[in-house]
């Protein structure tokens, strides 16, 4: 077996990979010594994860960590979304956006379960005793309106969730998968499916708002009536539009004879909040008490 | 770490033709390697296929070329409809989808900048398509199936995309990262139009764990295929998803 043809020749295409081989001696030392006893066909599965190790993730996080991290604003989202069904201001919206709010509040409930298993499941304790703050949800006065109503702050709600996945994703990066239940789950893609999940319930609060403020879009252009929020803002704001070092509003950036428009070029992309961003008193961190 | 750290060769020549990374050599020599138990030290040439058959290179770089081939899938089909919208497809649901053109637009012009910056250079054969004559956009419920068909699609293939890739660079998983949520917001929005309320209905999402119905590339390539013909693509050297 030549594995030494394989590095060289990765190493063509990646003048780093002699680091990455390097910090991963024990790996390949253990390779050489079981390969030489291995059956034939055992070997290929040896030297998947020979290679999986050598690139997986080097910045990963404390799993543990970002899973309560995630089950903590969920447990907030369902807690709000089970206030609204039990508030008198329920009843005063049409019968599909009640329908609508019972649907995204059974997502909530069921991210909650999940997160809470997979919490458990990787060896740690889920976070309890996470709610709305009362005092908060008493003071909003309607159903429909701008940042200080019930559709408005589920809107700033999801699309600050939406925003907070994001910021984790890369401490879940390489993670191996994890099985619950006698379910495999790989972290990042896991949390990314419930992201995507928050991104439609995102999508379809703001369409339930356009039809009162028609400048809010399903996507954030930087228009909508709550899109300049604290929760928009950040290291990284909603309005960006420079991505892997391009600005996209400068004319022929990445497309001859074509210039895109502030607000394409910031629809396009959601970006991320911090931990500290969306702990803020300003975002969701504001909203989390007795 | 540059971002553009691919060597010269890549830029060079299309897909579909002869050259790919030289990763992907790499990991067709282990699988020959061990299927033989030989010492050899050539790197295998790739057999010159049929000018039809395009294979994907491997590692991030096929994963780019996945993800220009799911925007160009969606940019073309938006671009058609709003060439020509059924009379009956509202103003409000045009505007709806000339955003979502848009941002595919975006997607694809930077996948395609991410894997040549050589503005104008062409990726596929100068025939290569994505062929819309099957759907029916003459009427706005087609128009809305059309949409929501490859919109759902486009949403159920990118939280799996992004565990596959393997550079330490940040830039690339931050630009498919920030592109998950959109794709997801386009989904929701289009179904939305076509049957209110089913935004992230049981047909998207597990009830029972909240997670979003995922496709991996095989499942995407396969659903996308009679649209490419007569071309033939192959994600066999993308990386396989748990």
């Amino acid at each position: 077996m030549n594995f030494f043809n394989i590095i060289s020749q990765l190493a063509e295409v990646d003048s780093d990979v002699m680091g990455r081989l390097d910090s991963r001696r024990a790996v390949f030392s253990s390779l050489t010594t079981v390969g030489k006893r291995a059956t034939q066909a055992a070997v290929p599965a040896l030297l998947a994860s020979f290679f999986s190790k050598a690139y997986a993730g080097t910045s990963a996080g404390d799993p543990k960590e970002v899973f309560n991290y995630a089950l903590t604003l969920e447990l907030l989202e369902a807690d709000f979304y089970k206030k609204v069904i039990a508030s008198p201001l329920f009843n005063t919206a049409t019968a599909a956006d009640q329908a609508a709010i019972r649907q995204i509040s059974k997502h909530e409930n069921s991210h909650v379960s999940l997160l809470q298993a997979v919490v458990t499941g990787i060896g740690g304790t889920p976070v309890t005793n996470i709610t709305f703050k009362q005092a908060t949800f008493n003071s909003l006065a309607t159903f429909y309106g701008g940042a200080t109503s019930i559709l408005g702050v589920a809107q700033l709600l999801e699309d600050t969730g939406v925003r907070a996945y994001k910021g984790r994703a890369a401490d879940l990066q390489g993670l191996g998968d994890v099985t619950i239940s006698g379910s495999v789950y790989n972290p990042l893609e896991t949390a990314l499916r419930i992201h995507s999940v928050e991104a439609r319930h995102a999508a379809h609060i703001r369409y339930m708002r356009s039809t009162l403020n028609p400048a809010t879009t399903p996507w954030i252009t930087g228009g909508g009536d709550l899109d300049g929020q604290p929760h928009y803002t950040g290291a990284t704001p909603e309005s960006n539009t420079t991505q892997s070092g391009v600005s996209l509003i400068a004319a022929n950036a990445i497309t001859a004879n074509t210039t895109y428009s502030q607000a394409d070029a910031a629809a396009s992309f959601d970006e991320p909040l911090t931990v500290a961003e969306v702990t803020d008193a300003s975002r969701a961190g504001g909203l989390i008490g007795a | 770490m540059s971002e553009h750290s691919f060597s010269s060769a890549w830029r060079a020549q299309p897909l579909g033709r002869r050259n790919f990374l030289r990763v992907s050599a790499a990991s067709a020599a282990t699988v020959a390697l061990v299927a033989t138990t030989g010492c050899s030290t050539e790197t295998p040439e790739p057999v010159e296929a049929d000018p039809h058959q395009i294979a994907l290179p491997s590692a991030d770089k096929g994963l780019f070329y996945y993800g220009y081939l799911l925007a160009l899938a969606l940019s073309t089909t938006y671009d058609k409809i709003l060439a020509s919208p059924p009379t009956d497809l509202t103003t409000a649901e045009r505007t709806v989808i000339a955003n979502m053109r848009d941002h595919q637009l975006v997607y694809r012009e930077l996948y395609h900048y991410y894997i040549d910056p050589t503005i104008g250079g062409a990726l596929f054969p100068t025939d290569f398509a994505f062929n819309t004559a099957t759907f029916t956009l003459t009427t706005r419920l087609g128009v809305l199936a059309a949409v929501q068909q490859l919109a759902d699609l486009a949403a159920a293939a990118y939280p799996v995309l992004l565990p596959l890739f393997t550079s330490a660079s940040a830039y690339p998983r931050a630009l498919l990262l920030k592109t998950v949520s959109v794709q997801a917001r386009h989904a929701a929005t289009i179904r939305d139009l076509r049957t209110p309320g089913s935004f992230a209905d049981s047909t998207a999402v597990e009830p029972s764990t909240g997670l979003l119905r995922t496709k991996t590339p095989a499942e995407v390539n396969a659903a996308l295929a009679p649209y490419f013909a007569p071309y033939v693509i192959s994600v066999a050297n993308l990386a396989v998803p748990v």
